[in-house]
């Protein structure tokens, strides 16, 4: 993936600035920045919800304004507000997922199994999404994400809303599926213990990137928080 | 796009469309018994009051219950049309209309796809209306029940673009509400769906040409002449003009660059 110059704005209030960076195949790249910094208008113009005002973003290549199917029959989303339809089943859910994606039922049904098995939640298929809890629905909607098979996963604030352990099984998760299928992850949240020092960095405070790089080298000598709060004030 | 994904998106939304529909057992149970009532208390208020004098499809003079019957059909139809878009409303509230858009499929599908599958669904709720109100004396010939499909199709597809249309100018899910009580009310008022043309012309000339110019009137006349096996071609006409046009506007409203979401900012 690779955005370029990407700017946008909300009548007079610029909520992206000039955003550019890239994302490596199979790299898990968090994109850190506290609550208004316009991670999730970063995300809403990276899977086409509306256009950019100015800029580009390319996923595979194949520019968003111009090649936007190509572009998003490539790409998986977990979207900060749940999106799960709380009346149908964890099945049809996943069904009408896959057919969006062009799969047929069965072989939606079939993908879909793969992917709960792998998350320890197979049991919950024929399960109305109402009755799973928040840190289910949201393995359910990483699953639904990867039924398409995609190259790339946006991950908006994945883990709001969860609890310790369910946070950290679902990062772990996300994690190896890079190691495993050499799947990419743009990985927004403003959480900083959800850090690794190896991971690739981006920083976005008040629409702007303020760092792009390895974790480990913002922090270099200093707390990775201290190193933060440097960048963003006391925002974070 | 190729034809098979795009089949196969239409076929997911339908599913989803009709298990969400069924449900929501209120909305069905609604669905039946509002035109019952219309028919078994309004109809039964007004054939006192209103004489109608044999017009065409209809070949004798007709009870009242049997002139309404397709305008309660039509009614049928935009309620259905205005709250499968409320729907769209609350869909985009909650977020869930996101995995819709994000899709990679071209957004005018998406949303030609959602329309005819909210359609496909109140069709046989219209039938089983139409059967139902055999008791009361309803009763056009056994083909017409088959003849009426492909008018309630259009109809229906018609009357949920408009609500469609509708749902990509409004913000809020909270004024969606109001705005189809002031949608509902003067669409079937000012139509042919409770009193024939001539009539409204001899009361109100202003309110006869609001009608003549009501799509709802053209939506309730296509039912009315498919359900005795005739073709009415204007009221073709204005049903497929009206569709073409509201789709757009939908289709426009709901576009990325310009729509809704640039105006509203981050959803």
């Amino acid at each position: 993936m690779a955005v370029e110059g990407l700017s946008h704005s909300f009548g007079p209030r610029p909520a992206l600035d000039g955003v550019a960076f890239r994302i490596a195949p199979g790299s898990f790249t968090i994109l850190l920045g506290p609550n208004g910094a316009g991670k999730t208008t970063l995300v809403s113009l990276a899977t086409g919800l509306y256009a950019a005002r100015s800029g580009e973003v390319r996923i595979f290549g194949h520019p968003l304004r111009r090649e936007p199917l190509a572009g998003l029959a490539r790409l998986g989303v977990v979207f900060q507000a749940p999106t799960l339809d709380l009346d149908l089943t964890v099945a049809e859910n996943l069904a009408y997922h896959g057919a969006l994606h062009g799969l047929s039922r069965r072989a939606a049904l079939e993908r879909a199994r793969e992917e709960l098995d792998r998350l320890g939640i197979l049991e919950r298929l024929p399960d109305r999404a109402r009755c799973l809890s928040g840190g289910l629905r949201r393995r359910v909607e990483i699953a639904r994400a990867l039924l398409s098979r995609p190259g790339l996963l946006l991950v908006d604030e994945g883990t709001a809303g969860l609890d310790v352990a369910a946070r950290r099984a679902l990062l772990d998760h996300v994690r190896s599926l890079c190691r495993d299928r050499g799947l990419a992850v743009l990985w927004a949240t403003h959480l900083l213990d959800e850090v690794e020092p190896g991971d690739p960095l981006l920083v976005l405070h008040e629409g702007r990137i303020r760092f792009d790089g390895a974790a480990g080298n913002l922090a270099a000598g200093a707390s990775l928080r201290d190193a933060f709060l440097g960048l963003t004030g006391d925002a974070l | 796009m190729s034809p098979r994904h795009a089949l196969i998106a239409l076929a997911g939304i339908t599913r989803r469309e009709s298990a969400r529909l069924l449900r929501q057992h209120g909305r069905l149970a609604a669905a039946i018994v509002r035109p019952l009532v219309w028919l078994g208390l309004f109809a039964a208020g007004f054939r006192a009051v209103l004489g109608l004098s044999i017009i065409p499809p209809y070949e004798t003079y007709i009870l009242y219950e049997v002139y309404i019957v397709p305008g309660l059909c039509a009614m049928m139809l935009l309620f259905h049309g205005l709250q499968s878009s409320l729907a769209m409303v609350y869909d985009r509230e909650t977020g869930s209309m996101r995995v819709l858009l994000t899709a990679p499929l071209p957004r005018w599908w998406l949303l030609t796809a959602r329309l005819i599958a909210n359609t496909l669904a109140a069709i046989p709720l219209v039938l089983l209306f139409l059967l139902v109100a055999r008791l009361w004396d309803v009763r056009p010939p056994w083909l017409g029940y088959l003849a009426v499909v492909p008018a309630l199709a259009l109809a229906g597809l018609m009357l949920g673009a408009f609500g469609l249309a509708l749902s990509s100018l409004v913000r809020q899910l909270e004024n969606f509400a109001g705005v189809m009580n002031f949608v509902i009310f003067p669409a079937f008022f000012a139509s042919t769906a409770l009193y024939p043309l001539w009539r409204l012309e001899e009361v109100s000339p202003p309110l006869a040409l609001a009608a003549r110019l009501n799509p709802f009137t053209h939506a309730v006349e296509l039912v009315r002449f498919a359900l005795y096996l005739r073709f009415e071609p204007l009221a073709f006409a204005v049903c497929l003009a009206a569709l073409a046009g509201f789709l757009a506007l939908a289709i426009l409203g709901y576009d990325p660059g310009r729509g809704f979401w640039v105006r509203r900012g981050a959803p």
